[in-house]
């Protein structure tokens, strides 16, 4: 039994099912990637995990509760924390300011997890004062990752997170999802860079039209010659 | 040198100190406007009547106040009376949200379609007004109503031209001058307000941090009735209270807010000034004025007026027209209505 698990997920956003008996698992600590063609419902499947859309059959399992029936606010509260891939910041608030609203369900003392983040991402410490709407990119994006950490989640969901940054930042990111799951958080993330999510995969998910074409480790992925073919571009 | 003295103190008395305490009514009433656009996504039509709901309610109790013989003297009973009138309209605007706007953020109606039922709202608080304190004009200032007087002044300083100041003046100014103060530590400091921050920026992202709508939106009418009751108020002690002008006030508190950045709260203020200022310049008749600085033989015949008092409504709408044309966003880089 995985720590997070959407099992069997068939829906989608009206009418028409997207995703078909989908299956995505992952356990502490560790990293899973989706990848896929475009299309192929990678994004929707991560939504479905996060209750973004309903699915009628399959069931999402959180640490062995099933949270099938949970708003995404909800299972924000019970552990887990989402990236969106736009969108993912309030532009015209302070990177500190960014990060307090991370903790707004948070009554306790957050300082210690700000400190933390701070540490993770040595940028935004120096940059906090500032509108996080003036940052570049990558940082922004830092900021969004950082804003998902505030809730101390047990999960971290990524939708995206190196969409429309250079090579060189994409690495600095992919580098500090690593460390974050090093802390013990569980992460699951839809990418369009496969071969770089893959090498940093534990464990990979290729979807096609909405269904599990392969599920193996990333290593195994990228060393499969069908995967390669048909998803790395050989 | 005195006759460019006398023209300061004449264009002091009939144009600066006027237009700063309108500037500041404005203000406040944009205030208001640009943070229910900010946060509940709508222009909201009703803040006039609104702002005419809460000065009637201070109104009714100052009357109370003084058939009792409650006096704060030399300052005015309304500011006695002011909180009652606050929390009236308070419980007003919960009520209408509760009744009317509440069902089309559940349906998650187009931002038109809430704009039209504010006009609804508009209307039905528009008759409540009247129904309860009639059509006509309402004289409620009381106690000292000057700082300096213009013979005074003239006394004191042997100028041919006096300045007066009224206390309703000079309150409007240090009124406005607290509020914001107050408005932007709630903003920028407090947890709940970098909350309402958050959600007028990105409301997916807030709810998805666990900020809770209503109870965003709740608040940001409590702090609309309370900037309405205010800056009504305020406008009826310098003025007087006729809810048709409450009415009519809408215009330029629209344009202050557009002029300024609409959701952008500074720009708000910006905008109540420029507005008024523009209104205020152009509407003065400069005869006198320039009498005093133009040889004589250069002396003005008609009265130097650019546009009569009777279209000064005309001032806003140029300049709302103009800034939506020239640049939508305002001064201060708020959202495109």
């Amino acid at each position: 039994m995985s720590f997070l698990s959407g099992e069997n997920m068939t829906g989608g956003y009206g009418a028409a099912d997207i995703l078909h008996d989908c299956t995505i698992a992952v356990e502490k600590g560790e990293i899973a990637v989706i990848v896929g063609p475009n299309g192929a419902g990678k994004s929707t499947a991560m939504k479905a995990v996060f209750g973004m859309l309903s699915i009628h059959t399959g069931r999402v399992v959180l640490d062995g509760t099933d949270i099938s029936g949970l708003s995404p606010q909800d299972r924000v509260k019970a552990g887990m924390g989402f990236v969106p891939q736009t969108n993912n910041v309030f532009t015209s608030l302070t990177v500190q300011e960014n990060l307090e609203m991370g903790a707004y369900i948070r009554t306790d003392d957050f300082s210690e997890t700000m400190e933390r983040v701070f540490e993770l991402f040595p940028i935004l410490k120096e940059k906090r004062n500032q509108q996080a709407g003036e940052l570049s990119g990558g940082q922004r994006q830092q900021v969004a990752v950082g804003r998902a950490l505030m809730t101390q989640p047990k999960v971290l969901m990524l939708d995206e997170p190196t969409a429309g940054v250079s090579p060189i930042v994409m690495d600095e990111l992919f580098d500090n999802i690593i460390e974050v799951a090093k802390t013990g958080i569980a992460i699951l993330m839809v990418e369009q860079n496969a071969r770089q999510a893959l090498n940093i995969a534990d464990k990979g998910y290729v979807l096609v039209q909405g269904r599990n074409r392969f599920t193996d480790t990333g290593e195994a992925l990228l060393a499969n010659p069908e995967v390669r073919k048909s998803f790395l571009g050989g | 040198m005195t006759d460019i003295l006398n023209a300061l103190i004449l264009f002091a008395n009939f144009v600066l100190v006027p237009a700063t305490a309108y500037g500041a009514q404005l203000a406040l009433g944009a205030l208001g406007v640009t943070l229910v656009f900010g946060i509940l996504r709508f222009s909201n039509f009703a803040h006039g009547d609104t702002m005419a709901f809460g000065t009637m309610v201070t109104i009714l109790v100052t009357w109370w106040f003084q058939s009792m013989g409650v006096s704060i003297h030399p300052l005015p009973t309304a500011l006695l009376a002011l909180p009652f009138g606050i929390l009236a309209t308070v419980g007003m605007l919960l009520a209408t949200d509760r009744l009317v706007y509440r069902f089309y953020r559940k349906v998650k109606a187009a931002p038109i379609v809430f704009v039209m039922s504010s006009v609804g709202v508009m209307f039905v608080m528009n008759g409540i007004v009247r129904f309860i304190i009639g059509p006509d004009d309402q004289r409620f200032a009381d106690g000292e109503r000057f700082i300096i007087k213009a013979r005074d002044f003239k006394a004191a300083t042997g100028m041919a031209e006096g300045l007066t100041i009224k206390v309703s003046q000079a309150l409007t100014l240090g009124i406005a001058v607290i509020v914001v103060i107050a408005l932007f530590w709630f903003l920028q400091r407090t947890r709940t307000g970098k909350s309402m921050r958050a959600f007028s920026d990105n409301e997916d992202l807030a709810l998805l941090s666990g900020i809770s709508p209503e109870r965003v939106v709740m608040i940001t009418w409590i702090i609309a009735a309370a900037l309405a009751t205010i800056a009504g108020t305020l406008y009826g002690l310098d003025k007087s209270f006729k809810p048709f002008t409450y009415f009519q006030l809408l215009l330029p508190i629209f344009a202050a807010a557009i002029v300024g950045g609409i959701g952008n709260p500074l720009g708000a203020i910006a905008g109540g000034f420029v507005v008024a200022f523009s209104e205020v310049t152009i509407t003065y008749a400069y005869k006198k004025f320039l009498r005093y600085l133009l040889p004589e033989n250069l002396e003005p015949d008609s009265l130097v007026q650019l546009l009569s008092t009777d279209y000064k409504f005309a001032v806003s709408f140029v300049i709302l027209v103009m800034v939506l044309l020239i640049r939508p966003t305002g001064i201060f880089k708020g959202k495109v209505l």
